[in-house]
């Protein structure tokens, strides 16, 4: 009975966010161009023309041309195939640092919107004093002390983004806390984890998909620059970040090496910070006819 | 208001306690000993014991902490294990490299993320509105240190019109300060508009319009006053946030500033400067973000009403907002 009673429900308030989101020409696009992204991603192998690491030193700095679409790098590197294999690493680190973060951060916003008081204070007061480090500094500090990989950076990321997400939560678990339908579960002696889990939080997430889908692409620039300044993704493995960082030496002579992972960075943000704006206006009622 | 004050000062005193905890435990992150790490593997073992004793890890955590806090209070912030100079006056030198990147990084942003953000919220709905949103859109998105690098090339490498690297004249500080301020403008410009935008919908705008006004006065007299508010409140995280941000900006154009100091700190491994180089600065950006706040409190009557108000019910609330703000900046810089 219940089963059947949520599933519709649940489809027709996705469906609404799909008609809302539609209307935003910009939106859709770039939700397209995201999901072309993790695709390029995941098929990297396959639409790569050579290896990333596959190296041919007497063609080093080659023009464009039929065999490399981009040119080549310092090592004969395609770049072509260097910027897809990229795409892995940039958006790897830009999601699960936003996974991380995001659940870290909606765990302590639920939990401090939900209990109130002192909970609340203490938590608040720790996050305070935690966003007391400016959150660059924070990821460089982390990721170089852990030790620069791809691992290290993007735990570094999560951990720095958690209290931005931690308040959104509980600024929205807070409006939710005061409903009905949550008075009804506590009447029915609904345990608070369940309550936490299966109310509060599907009902006050909306902000926060807003947030972590901008969230993506904030990370990918952070994990771009952190891998610029060489504390994350390690040659040989390629980043779009680091492609900047090596192609800085050629600058003077070869500068589109690093305008094109520059524009990939742009794209990907450019594309999550779209998205964001849509469905921020899309979950906004007040926009609702 | 003095007592909101005198409360957000002591408010520092834990705040800087827990930072320093904070900072502790990140170095106790260190994977392996780190003692080891510093002095390589080919150290013997004896000098690894001896560098731990100087470094006080041998001792307990909280011990270290304790110490650590003892020091600070007394204006011991400890030397660089490399060059064995005080870290407190080594970053005293820094200072000024810094502040004059952050300030006229946010000077910069502030004169165009106004004007290009009241503009747009004047023109909805036109092609000029989405052109500068777009714009804004593309400089939040863009990687401010390849801006730089591409700035670089065109100005400095093909032009020949400003230095690539140092600060040796005003002209050494053009790009750094540009290349500081485009991401800010661009949040500042979209927080602009959003809130004129908010403005522009009240009662009392349409009620200035009907006056007759000349739209010119509605917009800068009545309009601009009230939306400006929350501007400046994301002007102050900007500011306090490019503290950390100007880190990269100091790697690239090889600006002697407190960001490549801790960087240099961060890759010897060199721990005295790693913890009072970040306790320094965060001290600094929450003194900075009290100023703004405290200023706020005493210029705009609704905030102060504000605070007088929460003080009464709850005192810590009020730092909630500007805590977001700041958040908000520093997610950008």
């Amino acid at each position: 009975m219940t089963e059947q009673a949520k599933k519709p429900k649940k489809q027709t308030r996705l469906h609404e966010i799909w008609v809302q989101l539609k209307r935003n020409k910009l939106a859709v696009v770039s939700m397209f161009v995201l999901i072309a992204l993790v695709l390029v991603a995941i098929l990297a192998p396959v639409l790569a023309p050579y290896y990333y690491d596959e190296q041919n030193v007497a063609n080093k700095y080659a023009p464009p041309s039929a065999e490399h679409l981009l040119g080549t790098d310092k090592l004969g590197r395609d770049i072509l195939s260097r910027l897809i294999y990229g795409t892995r690493a940039s958006l790897t680190m830009g999601i699960v640092a936003v996974l991380i973060g995001g659940l870290i951060g909606i765990l302590i916003g639920a939990i401090s919107g939900y209990y109130g008081n002192w909970v609340d204070n203490l938590m608040m007061r720790l996050l305070d004093i935690y966003q007391a480090i400016p959150m660059f500094l924070l990821c460089v500090a982390l990721a170089a002390i852990l030790g620069a990989s791809l691992r290290n950076a993007i735990i570094a990321l999560g951990l720095g983004i958690v209290p931005g997400y931690a308040r959104i939560m509980r600024a929205s678990v807070m409006t939710v806390r005061e409903t009905e339908y949550i008075e009804s579960a506590k009447s029915i002696n609904c345990g608070v984890f369940r309550i936490i889990t299966k109310h509060i939080i599907p009902n006050a997430i909306g902000p926060m998909i807003v947030q972590l889908t901008m969230g993506v692409g904030s990370c990918i620039l952070s994990g771009a620059a952190l891998s610029y300044i060489g504390l994350g993704v390690q040659p040989p493995t390629p980043e779009w970040g680091s492609m900047i960082s090596e192609a800085r030496a050629v600058m003077r002579q070869y500068p589109t090496h690093a305008i094109y992972p520059g524009i990939c960075i742009m794209i990907a943000v450019l594309a999550c910070n779209l998205l964001g704006d849509g469905l921020r206006d899309a979950l906004d009622p007040r926009l609702k006819n | 208001m003095l007592k909101y004050i005198g409360k957000r000062l002591l408010m520092l005193i834990p705040t800087m306690l827990g930072i320093a905890l904070v900072v502790l435990i990140i170095i106790d992150l260190t994977p392996g000993d780190p003692a080891r790490v510093l002095l390589g593997t080919n150290a013997t073992e004896e000098q690894v014991e001896e560098l731990r004793e100087e470094l006080g890890l041998n001792k307990p955590f909280l011990v270290r902490y304790w110490e650590f806090v003892k020091n600070v209070c007394q204006g011991n912030f400890g030397s660089s294990i490399m060059t064995q100079r005080p870290v407190f006056s080594e970053m005293l030198m820094r200072f000024r490299y810094t502040l004059v990147l952050v300030v006229f990084g946010t000077i910069f942003s502030t004169i165009l993320g106004i004007p290009i953000g009241i503009y747009a919220a004047n023109h909805t709905h036109t092609w000029k509105d989405s052109l500068a949103i777009f714009l804004s859109l593309i400089c939040v998105s863009m990687p401010s240190f390849w801006f730089a690098l591409l700035m670089i090339r065109f100005f400095g490498v093909k032009l020949q019109w400003l230095p690539i690297s140092g600060i040796e004249d005003w002209k050494g500080w053009i790009l750094p300060c540009v290349a500081m301020a485009l991401g800010l403008m661009a949040l500042i410009a979209r927080q602009m508009r959003s809130d004129m935008l908010e403005v522009l919908r009240q009662d009392y705008i349409t009620t200035a319009r009907s006056k007759g006004l000349s739209e010119r006065k509605v917009v800068y007299r009545h309009a601009l006053k009230n939306a400006i508010i929350p501007v400046i409140m994301v002007i102050g995280g900007v500011f306090g946030s490019s503290l950390g941000g100007s880190l990269i900006t100091e790697v690239i154009f090889s600006i002697p500033g407190l960001g490549q100091y801790i960087m240099t700190g961060l890759n010897n491994r060199d721990y005295p400067v790693i913890q009072s180089g970040i306790l320094i600065i965060s001290t600094l950006f929450a003194i900075i973000i009290l100023i703004v706040d405290v200023v706020f409190a005493l210029v705009d009557p609704r905030i102060r009403s504000q605070y007088t108000r929460r003080k009464k019910n709850k005192g810590g609330k009020s730092d909630d907002g500007t805590g977001k703000e700041a958040k908000k900046a520093n997610a950008t810089a």
